[in-house]
C-alpha cells in the first residue's frame, strides 16, 4: 500500500495530467488572461488577484468540481511497482476468468459473423447514408429483419460464469465446511455486514427525511418536502458537484433531478460536447456495423416491450449507436477489469499500424443493455445531454454490472453481499429456497445486473439511482434485493419450486424502494 | 526471488531462499502452520543500507521483518524491525491479497544501516489459503524522487500597503508570466482526435483472439 504523502502526491500529479489540455483548462486560461484588464488585478500581487477572481466568478467552483469527478471516477493510484492490469483488477484469477469469458463472447460474435456472412462492419453507400439521415429521428419506424440475430449473451449465461467462479487458492474442499459458501458465488471476497451498511447509508436513516416515504400524500409537505426543494435549489445556485451528491443522498425532487444529475456527472453540455455528439453521429451514418444491428435487436426486444419506455424507442437507437462509436469510452478501461476487443483491418491481419478495437468504443452489448440507457430518457430531451450522461453513467457504474472483478461495486460482490445478507438475516427462508432448489441469486441476478430498469416502476427506479449516485456505490442494489426478498418472506415459504418463486417475485412494479430499504436497514431486529 | 527492476529500483542482490514452513521437530507429514520464513542473505558476508522494500503479496495476512546488522565482531543478534504488520485487513478474505507493498523506513522499529541479512516472517492465521508467500522482493537503492515529496513552498502574500513595488520583481513575474503563455500557446491541447478508422477505412476481419 502506498504511504498517505506520495499516493496524493501521484493522485494529484495524475488529475493535473487529466484536466491539462482540458476545455476547462483552456477557458480558465482565457478568463485569466482576460482579467488582467479588470482594474481590481494588480501586478505586484497578480497571482493572488487572479485567483480571488476565477473564485469570486465561480471558476473555481467549475475546477473543483471537475477535481471531484475525476476522484470519483479513477481509483485510488496503485503502488508504484504494480503493472497496470493491477489497476484493472488487482487478483490473478479473476483476470483470467474475465479473459476467458471475453473469450467465448469474441467466439459467438465471430459466428455470428461468419454464419450470416455479414462483415463486422462496413461503410454505408452514399443513398443509405441520405436515407439514415432523413429517418434519423425516426429509426423506430424502420423494420429490418433481424430474425437471425441473437443476443451475444444473457444475464443468466453470465450468472453460469460467476457460479464456476474459484480461486485456486481457496481451500474449495467437496466436504461442506464452513469455507463452502451456501450460496452460489463462491469466492471469498469481502463484503459489508448490516452494522457496517448501516454506517454507510446513514442518511437512509428512520430519523432522516426521504424523498419516497416523506413526501407521501399523508405527510404535509411542510415537514420536510419544502425545505427540501429549497435546499435543492440553493445546491444548485451554488454549483458544487459535492453538496449536489451529499444532498441527492436523501432524493431528488422531479422537477430539480436533471440538473442535480447533470452536476455531479460534471456534465455542462458544452457547445464542443454538442459537437462532438454530431460527429458520432456522422461516424454512424458513414459506417454500418454489424453490432448496430445487436441493439436494434436489443430494443425491439426490451424496450419497445415495456410500458413505460417503449415511447423513447427513437432516443434509445440515438444514443446506443453513438455510443458504440465513441473512442473516449476506452479510457474507462484503465480501471475496468474488461479489455476492448481487438481486430485488424482486411487483408492486413497481424500488422499493429492496422489494429482497431471493434466497436470503437470496445463494449458489446448484451441483452438488456438498452435498459440502462431508457430511464434516462424521462429527465433528458435533448440527444447530446441525453447521451453524455447515459455514456458518464456507463464507465462509472454500469460497466461494473457485467464485467467479473472483485471490486466492492462489481457484480461479483453485489451477488455475494446479497447472498450473505439473506443468508444472515432471514436463515430459514434461505434454506427453504435452497432446499426447493430455488437459490435467490437465480432471481435476483436479473434484477442487480439491470440495475433495477424495467423491473420497478420509473419514478421508483429514479429514487433509487439517486441514491447510486449519491453513494457512488451499487451495493445498495444488494441491499435491494434483499429487502424485497424479505418482503415477500411470508409468501416465498410457501412455494415449492423454482417457478413458483419466481412468480412470486416476478411483478416488482408496485413496490416502494425507499421503505423497503429502510425497514431492511435500520428496522429490522438483527 | 529477485523479481524484475524497475526503474530506480534494484532487486535485492542476495541470495534468496523460497519460503519455508514452521515445523515441528520430529512432525511425520507437513502440517499447515500458518507461518513461514524467507531468509535473505547478501553475498560474501556484504551489508548494505535498505531504505525501502518492495513487495508483492500473496495471501500472507501479516509481516514481521528481522535484520542482522554488521557491527562488532561476535554473535549477531536479530533485531526485530517490524512486527506484525497487517497487509491483510480481514484475513479470511481476498481484500489486500495479492496487492503491492512498500516499507519504508520511518516505518521501521531499528536503523535498516548495513544490513547483512533480512528475515520475513510471513503468518496467515486462516486455514482458507492453500498456500501463502510474498514475491517479486525488490529493495530500491535510492529514495523516492525528490520532486514528489517536495511541496510547494507556501506563497508570501504581497503586501497591499507598501511602497511602490520593486521593479525587479514586478519585472521577473512579468516575465515568468510571459514564459508560461508561451509555453501554453505552444503545448498541444490534449484534444480527443476520436477517429476509429485507419486511413478512411474501418473494413474489419474477424475478431481477434490474442
Amino acid at each position: 500500500m502506498l504511504d498517505p504523502d506520495s499516493g496524493l502526491s501521484l493522485t494529484i500529479a495524475r488529475i493535473v495530467r487529466r484536466l491539462q489540455g482540458s476545455s476547462l483548462h483552456s477557458q480558465l486560461e482565457r478568463q485569466a488572461r482576460v482579467s488582467l484588464h479588470k482594474p481590481e488585478i494588480k501586478l505586484e500581487s497578480l497571482k493572488e488577484d487572479i485567483k480571488d477572481f476565477l473564485k469570486t466568478s465561480g471558476w473555481e467552483k467549475k475546477l473543483q468540481n471537475a477535481v471531484y469527478s475525476e476522484l470519483n471516477v479513477f481509483p485510488s493510484p496503485c503502488h508504484p511497482a504494480a503493472p497496470p492490469e493491477h489497476m484493472k483488477e488487482p487478483l490473478a484469477y479473476m483476470r483470467k476468468a474475465q479473459g476467458s469469458w471475453e473469450k467465448r463472447i469474441l467466439k459467438s460474435l465471430n459466428s455470428m459473423c461468419t454464419e450470416l456472412s455479414i462483415p463486422l462492419a462496413q461503410k454505408r453507400p452514399a443513398s443509405e447514408q441520405k436515407e439514415l439521415l432523413n429517418k434519423w429521428n425516426e429509426m423506430g419506424t424502420d423494420e429490418p429483419d433481424l430474425s437471425l440475430f441473437r443476443p451475444v449473451y444473457a444475464p443468466k449465461d453470465f450468472l453460469e460464469v460467476l457460479m464456476n467462479l474459484r480461486n485456486p487458492n481457496y481451500e474449495n474442499g467437496e466436504q461442506p465446511s464452513f469455507r463452502n459458501h451456501l450460496g452460489l458465488i463462491q469466492v471469498p471476497l469481502k463484503v459489508k455486514d448490516i452494522p457496517e451498511l448501516k454506517e454507510d447509508f446513514s442518511e437512509l436513516g428512520l430519523n432522516t427525511g426521504q424523498l419516497g416515504i416523506d413526501d407521501s400524500a399523508q405527510v404535509p409537505p411542510e415537514f420536510f418536502e419544502n425545505e427540501h426543494v429549497r435546499v435543492g435549489q440553493k445546491v444548485l445556485a451554488e454549483q458544487d458537484s459535492a453538496a449536489a451528491q451529499q444532498y441527492v443522498r436523501q432524493g431528488c425532487p422531479t422537477a430539480l433531478r436533471a440538473d442535480l444529475w447533470a452536476l455531479i456527472l460534471n456534465i455542462s453540455n458544452q457547445p464542443e460536447d454538442i459537437l462532438y455528439y454530431e460527429q458520432l453521429k456522422s461516424n454512424v451514418i458513414q459506417y454500418d456495423l454489424l453490432v448496430d444491428s445487436l441493439i436494434y435487436k436489443d430494443v425491439k426486444l426490451t424496450a419497445s416491450n415495456d410500458d413505460y419506455y417503449f415511447v423513447f424507442e427513437d432516443y434509445l437507437y440515438q444514443v446506443l449507436l453513438c455510443f458504440s462509436r465513441d473512442t473516449s469510452v476506452l479510457e474507462h478501461f484503465t480501471y475496468s477489469s474488461a479489455t476492448p476487443p481487438k481486430s485488424y483491418i482486411r487483408g492486413k491481419l497481424g500488422i499493429e499500424e492496422y489494429a482497431v478495437f471493434y466497436p470503437p468504443n470496445g463494449v458489446i452489448p448484451f441483452h438488456g443493455f438498452s435498459m440502462y440507457v431508457a430511464p434516462l430518457c424521462f429527465l433528458y430531451h435533448e440527444p447530446s445531454k441525453l447521451y453524455q450522461i447515459f455514456r458518464e453513467m456507463y464507465v462509472r457504474f454500469f460497466f461494473r454490472l457485467h464485467s467479473i472483478s472483485s471490486h466492492p461495486s462489481g457484480i461479483v460482490s453485489l451477488c455475494l453481499l446479497f447472498e450473505t445478507l439473506l443468508q444472515t438475516h432471514l436463515p430459514q427462508l434461505f434454506y427453504h429456497l435452497r432446499e426447493i432448489g430455488a437459490q435467490p441469486l437465480r432471481i435476483s441476478f436479473k434484477w442487480m445486473v439491470r440495475a433495477f430498469s424495467g423491473y420497478l416502476a420509473t419514478d421508483q427506479l429514479l429514487l433509487l439511482w439517486d441514491r447510486i449516485l449519491g453513494y457512488n456505490s451499487l451495493e445498495i442494489l444488494a441491499v435491494l434485493a434483499a429487502a424485497v426478498f424479505a418482503f415477500r418472506a411470508v409468501n416465498l415459504m410457501e412455494v415449492t419450486s423454482l417457478a413458483a418463486a419466481e412468480a412470486v417475485l416476478a411483478d416488482l412494479s408496485t413496490l416502494k424502494v425507499m421503505p423497503l430499504l429502510q425497514i431492511f436497514l435500520f428496522a429490522t431486529v438483527t | 526471488m529477485s523479481g524484475a527492476a524497475g526503474p530506480g529500483r534494484a532487486p535485492l542482490p542476495c541470495a534468496a531462499r523460497a519460503a519455508a514452513a514452521l515445523q515441528l521437530p520430529g512432525g511425520a507429514e507437513a502440517a499447515r502452520p500458518g507461518v513461514a520464513v524467507i531468509d535473505l542473505r547478501f553475498p560474501r558476508g556484504g551489508a548494505a543500507d535498505v531504505h525501502e522494500i518492495v513487495f508483492k503479496n500473496f495471501y500472507t495476512a501479516f509481516l514481521s521483518v528481522r535484520v542482522q546488522r554488521a557491527g562488532p565482531p561476535g554473535p549477531r543478534r536479530w533485531v526485530t524491525c517490524l512486527r506484525d504488520h497487517r497487509l491483510m485487513p480481514s484475513p479470511h478474505t481476498e481484500e489486500g491479497s495479492q496487492d503491492y507493498f512498500s516499507l519504508r523506513h520511518h516505518q521501521m522499529l531499528c536503523d535498516m544501516e548495513q544490513v547483512t541479512a533480512l528475515r520475513f516472517i510471513l503468518r496467515q492465521p486462516s486455514p482458507a489459503w492453500l498456500h501463502f508467500s510474498i514475491e517479486e522482493l525488490q529493495s530500491p537503492q535510492k529514495d523516492f524522487p525528490s520532486w514528489l515529496s517536495q511541496l510547494t513552498p507556501p506563497e508570501q502574500p504581497a503586501s497591499p500597503h507598501g511602497e511602490l513595488p520593486d521593479p525587479e520583481k514586478v519585472s521577473t513575474e512579468v516575465q515568468q508570466m510571459w514564459v508560461l503563455t508561451e509555453v501554453i500557446r505552444a503545448r498541444q491541447a490534449a484534444a480527443r482526435i476520436g477517429r476509429f478508422d485507419v486511413d478512411g477505412c474501418y473494413d474489419v476481419n474477424l475478431l481477434s483472439y490474442t
